[in-house]
Formats: structure tokens, sequence, C-alpha cells
């Protein structure tokens, strides 16, 4: 175990760097310049790009600005974006917290949904319940954020007037009511995230608890007598566990990531519209600090999963 | 359907159980005997069937043209003369519906194929193979896990689109780079749930009796490992579905899906947002029709699951 | 209109015979714009008028939170770095320039002590120089005092090549001395007619000299005040995050009496045009929303509910929706480079399929039925309402005729309905940006198309993309790799001289210059050329004036492009807010007068 942990671990190294030479080579090779706005202003003489252009070394070798930026990476220096003209990391760590909050409680609310929801379903098929369950669970993945999105906004701010819309980061209160205003702007996009991961999640548990619980294992737990509920929570659930870890893993550095059409429409400042401006812009540093830290986090929270299987199925060896 | 899903047979399936062990029946035959039994699958398949029905042939029957622009019907609801209303040049939403939806359906399943089939292949490969193949599958799930998607959609446009136009002309060319985009954005997440199956399934007592009475390793997987892991797989199918109906739309905003006045379902859903509150019918119907389409297909696949489950006896 | 004609209209105002405002919109109408306009009749020696504020507030602060919502957010806050207009607008909260321009073009100091003209001695006769008078106890926002010092630190700044400001076309060409502690002299290198660019506007905003003065050139970019700016505006820095906030609090020692009203200023950016809509005019979240390019169907029913908390304001200003058609064969290669100077374009270089698009683009319908307000039909390249549009450039939305035009040119309608001539088909490719209204509008003129027999294939490319200088792509409007693209050019500046640039031949956009040509039509025509260049030289106000006329009339009359809408500024703003706006300057131009109503 401790052996294949540390060879996953060493493996990680240079799979991070070919993923950091492959991200990069398509950033350098998609169309597009970080100048292109000051290109259709009449005021703006063409120089100008091309100065700015030279300034941050666009006219470089691919390879020489990939070797630029490894080594200052290596040396803890993120890179400075062109668009802002400040460190990429601040730019990040600005965006941090926010996104924490508001991915991360709408990744808990979709768990919070899809376990309970899921296991109910799978434990009594084709139930009142389950029809129900599973009829919201598909309206719930068909529509997109962006329309629902809307939709949460018309009814809860414009019709009823409870809630905002525009998210502030900064709201320049303290104490409780900070907590109290800081809920009521993240409610509509939490809940748009969360509703929208919880409903496709939803379905996963309800098959991976149908798979189990038709197990003979299952039938001979019961027929040993045990009560439902500890047949369902100790014997099913337990063994069902193992594809909603690995959905819960490949989630996960979205925390990170941000969600760009939700932080779009809620206008919260996270690193998903920090990225999509960023690519709209073609602000190479940001982009590749910001998608360099998600690859590092998408091979840890694999890897996570990979140690957790065996966790939950002792059986599952590792050679 | 109470009881369909239990391992042992239940009353009402057992005499049926026993009448068709006294006759032959091919595999193909039985399948389709034991899909037909789940009631809920035929009819997500007559649906199913239903629409591409209607969009394969529902614009020979409702002859208004989809660019038809009438500024005196902008946003006008349901009428005889407009079935779904009008958008907000005061084109028809039932012909536009009808012809968009050749597209999204379509578009929807094969992308959905392209991302199952990859996407089991790999997770497969990965979860029967132990060591460097893994590693190094799993190193390319990873990897396309963490490329950003929107500057490697603008590469591919840039660098594909001219080239097969030429190859295969304008339409299919279009259709094949969208199917293959979002497919190949999609399969990881397949891919990882069918390795994670695979990994507890290839040590459980079944597998090793077949490897115990000398079961090739394609035997041990196509008979006995896979057929018992396509729960998510099918899960996964209908999500993408969806996702990938949608993902369409947002495609042609970046200038990859088709030319932007070819009105395909989640393109409506897009382009209805903003009179959401002024004009509901506008995004209602297209909403309607993804979501039947998600479910039918659904259905469907549950019914191909349980009628494929060795183990369950109906 | 010719010279004369000018010289009698301006007779006219001397004499009192006709209004001056009635004169500017007339000179609009002919496709000068209204700063030029003003300039013209100031150089006559009619003063300008401009507009008197109500301001009522009768003590600075008190007026709680301001809030601004920007769909676009600013992304730095150096006004010489500035981008985009959403930069020019978060650098706008705390530094200002020496005069600003009003909605009518005049203009309005701001840190000068009055607008130099002929009869102040401001202006010299033989236009070589601007002189212009500072206001004295103004103060930067950490205490020190605004001198001349840091007028002419400003132009260093700007005008060295390696700060690589993007302003640096107002301040490369120009000498700036210090005369006294409170005048500059600004010195052209030849006869300028329009003088007011350098500090002036959107592109003037003074920084500190004791601030930028180790930052200027190639360290530009380590200057903490790029991130916390110190002006000497209404109100002073607080908090900046880019791409999302930018707040400010209210100057104690602000330069005006009574000024500013607000305790606290909020920037908010991100998110859509439509929402930015429905938080000021719905919900009365926000009291000002920037730039609604929003349906106006969509804008008119959210104004017209009785419980509406704002409105929209429209704003006159210079940009122009149009259509450009290629000169050029796009589908030739030439040296590496398609769209080259040295084709000619199959089917556009015949004048009856120019004249037969030109009336197939039914502006009337893309107004009322796209834009509404905010986009008026136009015939002009730079206009104004419709009942002033110049008579040289009439335009019509006729099918009949356009279909009578394409028979007598010899284009003949074949089985599948689409004319040919000579084997060649009328078949275009019509690209545009990414945005609802123009693949709207691309709808209106393709279906029109289809009635004449030409057959409209419709591309859109992401805007980012669209618009970008990168050589590799060929998808840029600069590349024009298609036979017809639609987009607004932007009249950022109050004088034409720049806007125009755009038809010269020797600014066809072409793989020598990178594509960073201005003409990208790769329209030529030896008149209009000749017409600029006079114009360049030209001192005489009139003159000056006829000349940009004809080179208006020149463009739309060859039809190198088809003018579309013209498109005037909206903005959101709350029932209670007072702020006067401008299609000159920034919204934000006139920030220290903006007041709430109680």
């Amino acid at each position: 175990m401790t052996r294949y942990l540390l060879r996953r671990l060493l493996i990680a190294v240079p799979s991070l760097l070919g993923i950091s030479l492959v991200l990069f080579t398509v950033l350098a090779l998609a169309p597009g310049d970080p100048f292109g706005e000051l290109a259709s202003n009449p005021n703006v003489p063409p120089e100008v790009a091309a100065a700015l252009r030279a300034k941050f070394g666009f006219d470089d070798p691919v390879w020489l600005r990939y070797l630029r930026w490894l080594v200052a990476m290596l040396h803890g220096d993120w890179g400075f974006s062109f668009v802002s003209r400040v460190d990429v990391d601040r730019l990040i760590w600005q965006r941090l917290p926010v996104t924490l909050i508001v991915i991360g409680s709408s990744q808990i609310l979709a768990l919070v949904i899809a376990l309970p929801v899921g296991v109910f379903s799978a434990t009594r098929p084709y139930s009142l319940f389950d029809q129900i369950a599973n009829t919201l669970a598909f309206i719930g993945f068909s529509l997109p954020t962006f329309f629902t999105g809307i939709l949460f906004i018309l009814v809860f701010s414009i019709y009823l007037h409870w809630l905002p819309f525009v998210f502030r980061g900064d709201l320049g209160i303290t104490g409780w009511r900070w907590y109290w205003e800081e809920f009521r702007q993240a409610a509509m996009p939490v809940a748009v995230l969360g509703l929208f991961q919880g409903a496709s999640w939803t379905r996963y548990v309800r098959s991976a608890v149908l798979d189990v619980i038709r197990l003979d294992y299952v039938t001979t737990a019961r027929a040993k007598g045990i009560a439902e509920f500890a047949v369902v929570t100790k014997h099913v659930v337990r063994n069902a566990l193992i594809p909603v870890v690995t959905l819960v893993a490949l989630s996960m550095p979205l925390v990170f990531g941000g969600a760009i059409v939700t932080e779009q429409i809620f206008r919260v400042p996270g690193i998903g519209s920090l990225l999509i401006s960023s690519i709209l812009a073609n602000d190479t540093p940001v982009i590749m600090a910001v998608t360099f830290v998600f690859a590092c986090l998408v091979i840890l929270f694999n890897l996570t999963a990979d140690i957790l299987y065996g966790w939950l199925d002792p059986r599952i060896a590792y050679r | 359907m109470a009881g369909s899903t239990l391992a042992s047979p239940t009353a009402d399936a057992a005499p049926l159980g026993s009448a068709s062990r006294a006759r032959y029946v091919s595999p193909a035959r039985d399948t389709w005997r034991r899909f037909r039994r789940h009631r809920l699958a035929v009819a997500g398949l007559a649906v199913l069937i239903l629409m591409m029905v209607a969009v394969a042939l529902g614009p020979l029957v409702w002859r208004v043209p989809i660019n038809d622009i009438d500024f005196n019907a902008q946003l006008a609801g349901p009428s005889w003369a407009h079935p779904l209303g009008t958008d907000d040049l005061g084109q028809d939403v039932l012909a536009r519906m009808l012809y968009g939806g050749r597209i999204s359906l379509a578009v929807g399943l094969a992308a959905m194929l392209v991302a199952v089939v990859v996407g089991t292949i790999v997770g497969a490969l990965a979860g029967i193979s132990r060591g460097s193949v893994d590693t190094a599958l799993m190193w390319l799930t990873d990897l396309f896990l963490s490329l950003p998607q929107l500057p490697l959609l603008l590469l591919l446009i840039y660098l594909f689109r001219d080239p097969l136009k030429q190859l295969v002309g304008p339409e299919l060319g279009v259709f094949l780079l969208i199917v293959v985009v979002i497919g190949g954005f999609r399969w990881m997440q397949v891919a990882r749930l069918v390795r994670a199956q695979f990994l507890s399934l290839r040590e459980k007592e079944f597998v090793e009796a077949a490897r115990a009475l000398g079961a090739t390793k394609w035997r041990q997987v196509v008979r006995h490992i896979l057929p018992n892991s396509l729960g998510p797989v099918i899960v996964a199918g209908t999500v993408d579905v969806a996702a990938a109906i949608i993902a369409e739309s947002t495609l042609s905003f970046l200038g990859l899906g088709f030319p932007p006045d070819i009105p395909t379902w989640g393109r409506i859903l897009f382009d209805a947002k903003d009179t959401l509150d002024i004009a509901p019918h506008w995004a209602l119907f297209a909403g309607a029709a993804i979501f039947l389409a998600v479910l039918s297909i659904n259905f469907v696949g549950d019914g191909l699951r349980d009628a494929l489950d060795p183990r369950k006896v109906m | 209109m010719n010279e004369q004609q000018l010289r009698d209209l301006i007779g006219a105002v001397k004499a009192g015979r006709v209004s001056r405002r009635a004169v500017v919109r007339r000179m609009v109408g002919l496709g000068l714009t209204a700063p030029f306009a003003s300039l013209l009749l100031a150089h006559a020696g009619v003063a300008a008028e401009p507009a008197h504020f109500d301001y009522k507030p009768t003590k600075a602060g008190g007026g709680g939170a301001l809030k601004l919502l920007y769909w676009q957010a600013p992304t730095l806050l150096n006004p010489h770095f500035a981008v985009g207009t959403k930069d020019q607008e978060g650098s706008r909260i705390f530094y200002e320039p020496l005069a600003g321009w009003d909605a009518e073009g005049n203009l309005v100091p701001m840190l000068a002590e009055e607008i130099p003209d002929i009869e102040n001695g401001g202006i010299s006769r033989d236009g070589m120089s601007v002189t212009w008078k500072l206001k004295k106890d103004v103060k930067w926002h950490d205490g020190q005092a605004f001198t001349a010092d840091d007028v002419v630190f400003t132009w260093e700044y700007a005008a060295d090549p390696a700060t690589a400001a993007t302003t640096i076309g107002a301040y490369q060409d120009i000498k700036v001395e210090k005369i006294d502690p409170f005048t500059v002299r600004v010195q052209f290198p030849k006869p300028m007619p329009f003088w007011a660019e350098a500090f002036v506007g959107t592109q003037g905003m003074i920084i500190p000299k004791h601030l930028f003065e180790a930052y200027k050139g190639a360290k530009s970019r380590d200057a903490q005040t790029n991130l916390k700016p110190v002006g000497t505006g209404p109100y002073r820095f607080v908090n900046f995050n880019p791409g999302d906030l930018v707040k400010g609090e209210r100057n104690p020692d602000y330069h005006l009496p009574n000024r500013p009203y607000f305790d606290t200023i909020e920037m908010k950016g991100g998110g859509d045009a439509v929402s930015a809509a429905r938080a000021v005019i719905q919900t009365g979240e926000y009291d000002y929303a920037w730039n609604l390019q929003v349906e106006d169907e969509i804008l008119l029913r959210l104004e017209k509910d009785a419980s509406a908390k704002g409105r929209t304001e429209i704003t006159s200003g210079g940009n122009i929706e149009q259509i450009q058609l290629n000169t050029t064969d796009p589908g030739t290669e030439i040296d590496g480079e398609r769209s080259s100077v040295k084709t000619k374009h199959p089917l556009l270089s015949d004048p009856a399929v120019r004249q037969a698009l030109g009336m197939l683009v039914d502006r009337n319908a893309v107004q009322k039925y796209i834009y509404g307000r905010t986009g008026v039909a136009t015939g002009n390249f730079i206009n104004n309402p419709p009942r002033f549009v110049s008579k040289n450039t009439p335009w019509e939305f006729n099918v009949d005729k356009a279909n009578e035009v394409l028979e007598e040119g010899g284009w003949k309608r074949g089985p599948d309905g689409v004319r040919a001539k000579d084997g060649k088909k009328l078949k275009f490719v019509f690209q545009t940006a990414i945005n609802a209204p123009r693949q709207k509008n691309q709808a209106i003129v393709k279906q029109a198309c289809q009635k004449a027999g030409i057959e409209m294939e419709l591309k859109s490319v992401t805007a980012s993309v669209f618009f970008s200088s990168d050589v590799a792509n060929p998808d840029t409007y600069g590349k024009f790799y298609c036979d017809l693209q639609m987009y607004t050019t932007t009249m950022t500046e109050p004088d034409p001289t720049r806007f125009m640039r755009q038809f010269l031949s020797s600014e066809i956009a072409s793989k020598a210059n990178k594509w960073q040509g201005r003409n990208i039509t790769r329209w030529r025509n030896a008149e209009y050329d000749a017409a600029y260049q006079a114009a360049e030289g030209e001192l005489d106000p009139v003159k000056r004036a006829a000349l940009f006329i004809r080179m208006n009339d020149l463009v739309v009359g060859d039809h190198a492009v088809i003018p579309d809408v013209y498109r005037p500024r909206v903005s959101g703003i709350s029932h209670q807010l007072r702020a006067h706006l401008t299609g000159w300057d920034n919204d934000l131009w006139d920030l220290r007068n903006w007041y709430r109503e109680t």
C-alpha cells in the first residue's frame, strides 16, 4: 500500500510536467492575443500592441516561453497578469475564499441531497417517492444552469424581493449581519449549482445502491434478521459508495476551478470568472496558473479516490 | 415493476421464467422479450421513436419556414397559426423546434455514444490491466480532466474546421466536429466510474470462479465484469445526452457549432432566457423537449440493463 | 453642403438668426461630430454655451453609498494603461483631466482654470500651440499640491514608448512645457485644428508626478499606484479587486464646494447586460448601470412596469454599426495572403451588386425590431437623429428595385433561385462577432437577400477572436477572409481625423503590416486620399469640415461600407439619481456633480 502510494506520487511529478507542457502548447497555439481590444480602438496606434507583445515576450518561440514559465514556477513565481498588470497569485488569493465558500457549499448541498434521496429511492424502486425524485432529478440536469439561474433570479429577486442577485465579494459589514448577508447572497448560486450537481448524483447513487442491493450477501444479511436500516447503512451503502467516491473526487477540483456560468450570472467573483475572462483576454499567465493548480488537484483527488476504494472494499488489491 | 430489481424470482415472474425455459430463444430475442417486460422502458422507447419521427418528418407536415420573419407577431403566445408561439423575430417556434430537434437529438445521442464507448473502453482497459497500462490511461484521463476546454475548443475550430469542411462537406463536417468535441470532453467520468467498478468486481467470487475455470481475460471482461458495471454507465449516458444537447448551444457561441441561424434546442433555450418573464412559452417547449428526450433515453437504458442482466429472471 | 454653405450657416449663428444648438445638429447630420462642430463655432468666435447643471446639495457628503454596476469589470486603474472603456471608467472615479466633453460637445474645465480660446489667448493664431491655465489649490488625495509639473510629467510618462501607454497616440507628437507653476503650453509639430486631445477627456487624466516619477518607462509595471490610485477626483481610493470591484470614499478636500454628495462609491463589475438592467430598473439594487447593450424591447418592458425603480438614458455618441463589403477576393491566395490588394472581388467589384446590397439592408426593421432607441437607422457614416440626415446620402430598403438593378446588371436567376452571371453565383459569406442583436441583424439581411436571389451564408466568430490582432488567426476582422462583415466602429475621440483614416489607401490591412492597417475594406479612392491629405493640413476649420463631409459622401456613395444603425450609448439610472452623461467622454466624466434627489 505504502509502496503503491509512493509510486503513484512519484509518477505524479512527470505527469504534471507533461500536463503543463500540453496546457502551455494548447494556450500558445489557440487563437487570439491579450491586446485585441486595443486593435479595434482607432485612437491606439498599432505600435502599442506590438510594443506590449514584445514586452510580455509574446513574440518568442513557444518552447522558450514554456521554459521561462517552468523555471519561474519552480521558483514560486506564478507570473504576471498581462491584463491586470499584477502578480497572478495575488489575483488568485483574492478570489479563493469566495470560490471555496460558494462552490464548496454547493458540493455539500449536492451530496446532502443525493445520498439520502438516492439511497431511499433505490430501496423502494418505482415507488411514488422514487418516481417523484427521479422526475425532479431529470428536470434538474436537463435544464442548464444558465437557465435555472435566471429562473431563480426572476422568482426570488424580482417577484418576491427576497434575495439580492448581485454577489458582492466585499460586503463592508461585520458580525452577524455579515453572516446573514453572506447567506442571502450565496443562497441562489449555491442552490443552482448544488441542485444541478445533486440531480445527476442522485441518479448515480440510486443506480449504485440498486446494483448492490440485489446481491446475494444483502439477501443473506436480511435473512439473518438484521433490521432494514442497518442492512442499508452497513452493508449496502458502504459497497455502493465506490462510484460516489469517484464522482466526488472528480468534482472536488471544481472547488478551486469555480463554475463559470453560475459565477457569471450571479457576478460571483470566483476563480471561474477569473479563468473565463482571462481566457477571453488570452491572459496566459493567469490561465496557466489556474489550470495548473487545477491539474494538481485533479491528480491529487483521483489518487485519493483510488486509495479510498481499498478502504471501502478491502479486496481491491493494489499491485 | 415491483420486484424487478430483486435477486430472486418473485411470484409473478416465476411462471413466465419457467415457460421460457421450455423452448429455445435466441439471445437477442430473449433480450427483447425481457426489455418488453419493462413497461417504462417500452414507453420511453415509444416516446423516443415518436420524437425522432417528429423531427424527421415534422418539417414535411408543418410547412411553415423556420426563418420567416414576422414583426407583427413578435413573442406571441401559442395560437392556431403558431401552436408553440413565436420568438422575438416572429418566427414560428414549432417549425424551429422540429428543425432544430434533428440536430439536437442527433448530436445528443451521437456524442453520448462517443463518450460512453470511449469511456467504457478506457475504463475497462485500465481496470483489468494493472501497472503501467493502468497508470498511463489514468494519466490520460487526468490530462483530459485538467485541460481548459475553451482555449482547446478555439484551437480545434481553428485547426480542423476548414479541412473537415473540405473533406466531408460543411454540414457533416460541423456535425462530426461537434460530436467528437463534446464526446471527447465527457468520457473521463465514465472511464473513472467503469475502472472503479472493475477494480472491485475483478476480485469478486464469480470472476474468480470464471478465472479458475480458465476463462480468458476477454471473456472475463465481456461476459462477467462488464455487464455488472453497466449501472453507472447507463446513468452517465442519460446525463451526457442532456449535457451534449446543452453543450452544443454553448459551442455555437464559440463559433464552433452550427451557424447562428440554426435553431437547436439548446440554442432556443439560451436565446429565450432573457425574456423568460415576458414570453415563457419560448423557453418552455425547448426545455420540455430536452427533458422528455433525457427521460425516455434513461428509461430505455434502464430497460436495457435489466434485459441484459443475466442474474435477473423475469 | 460645401464650404460656402458652412460659412453661411456660421454667419447665421453669429447674426443670431439661427440657434447655436440647431447649427451643431445640422453639422452633425452632415457627418461631423458635435465637438468638432463646437470647435468650429468657437473658432469663428461664437462662444460656447456649456449646459448649466442644477446642483442642489448644499453640503458635501451625506448622500450614502453610490452603487454602480458595470457588466465588464475594470482590470486595472491606471488610466494610461486602460485597455477598454471599463478601465477608463474605473480610473475616472479617482483621476481627472484638465477638461471634459459635455453632451453638446463643449469643453468643460475640470483641473483647468478656463478653457483656452482665441480671445483669452489660450489658442495661438497659427494653430501651433495651446496654453492651459491650471486651477490652484487642488490637492492630490495624499495631500500634495497639484501643479504644472504633474501635467508635464503625465506627457513624459505617456509619450515614452517604453511605458507602453495605450494613450501614447495623444502624446507622442506634442511637446509640453511649464510656463509657471500653474500654466503649461502644448506645442504641436504642425498647425493643429483639433487641439483638445492631450490632457482632455478619456485619454487626458493627469497622474501625480511624485508617485509615478520612479516608474516611468520600462519600470512602469512595478508602480504600487497602478493598483492604488491617488488622484485629484471627488472620491479617493479604498479597495480594488481586479475584474470585480472598485471601492472609494468621499474626498473631503475636493476642490469644488459642496461636492461630492455621496459618502462612498462602489463599482461592481461582471455579469451580463440584461441582468444589469434588471438590477437598476427592476429591483433598484444598484443606482447606475453602464452600457446596456440589451434589446430595446426588453428595456422598454422593464421601464414600463409601474414599480420600475429606474429608467434608461440614451446619449448620442459617434459609434456606428456598419456592414463592410470586401473589395478584394477572399478566395484567392497571393503570397500567403487572402483578400490581397492585388486581387479584385469577383462579385462585389460589380457596382450593381454593391448597389443592390445597399438596398437589401432593411435598416428601419433593424432599428424598429432589434435596437429600438439604441440603434438609429442611418445612411451616413456618422450621424444623429434621422431628421438631420444629409441629403447627399439617401438610402432605401427596396427588394424589387434591388432585383431590377441585378437584372439590368446581367445577373439572371438560376433554377435554384440564386442569380448568376458568367457562371459565377451570387453567393456570399457574411461574418460578424457573436452577439444576439447582430445574429438577428444577420437573419434580417439574409432573408431580404434570399428574395433578391442572393444566397448568404452566415458565420459568427467569438468576439475575443474576431477582434484580436492575432496574426495566425484567419477569423479576425482585420483579415476579412469573407465577403461581408458587420461590427461597430467606435468613435472614442470627438474629432474625425483618426476615425476617417480607415478608408485611406495607405492604411490597407495586409500581410505586410500584420493586418494592423485600419483600412479593412481595402477600398481605394484617389479623391478620398487627396481630400484626407488636404484636411490634415487645412487650418481653416470651415474648409476642413467641408472636406470631411466630402469624404463621408465618397465612402457611402461607393458602398465601401453600408452604414446600418448609429449606436447611441444606453445607461440605466435610478429614478432618484441625477447624473449628466455625454457621448464624447466617459460616463463618469461629471461624477463630481452626481447626487440623489430625496
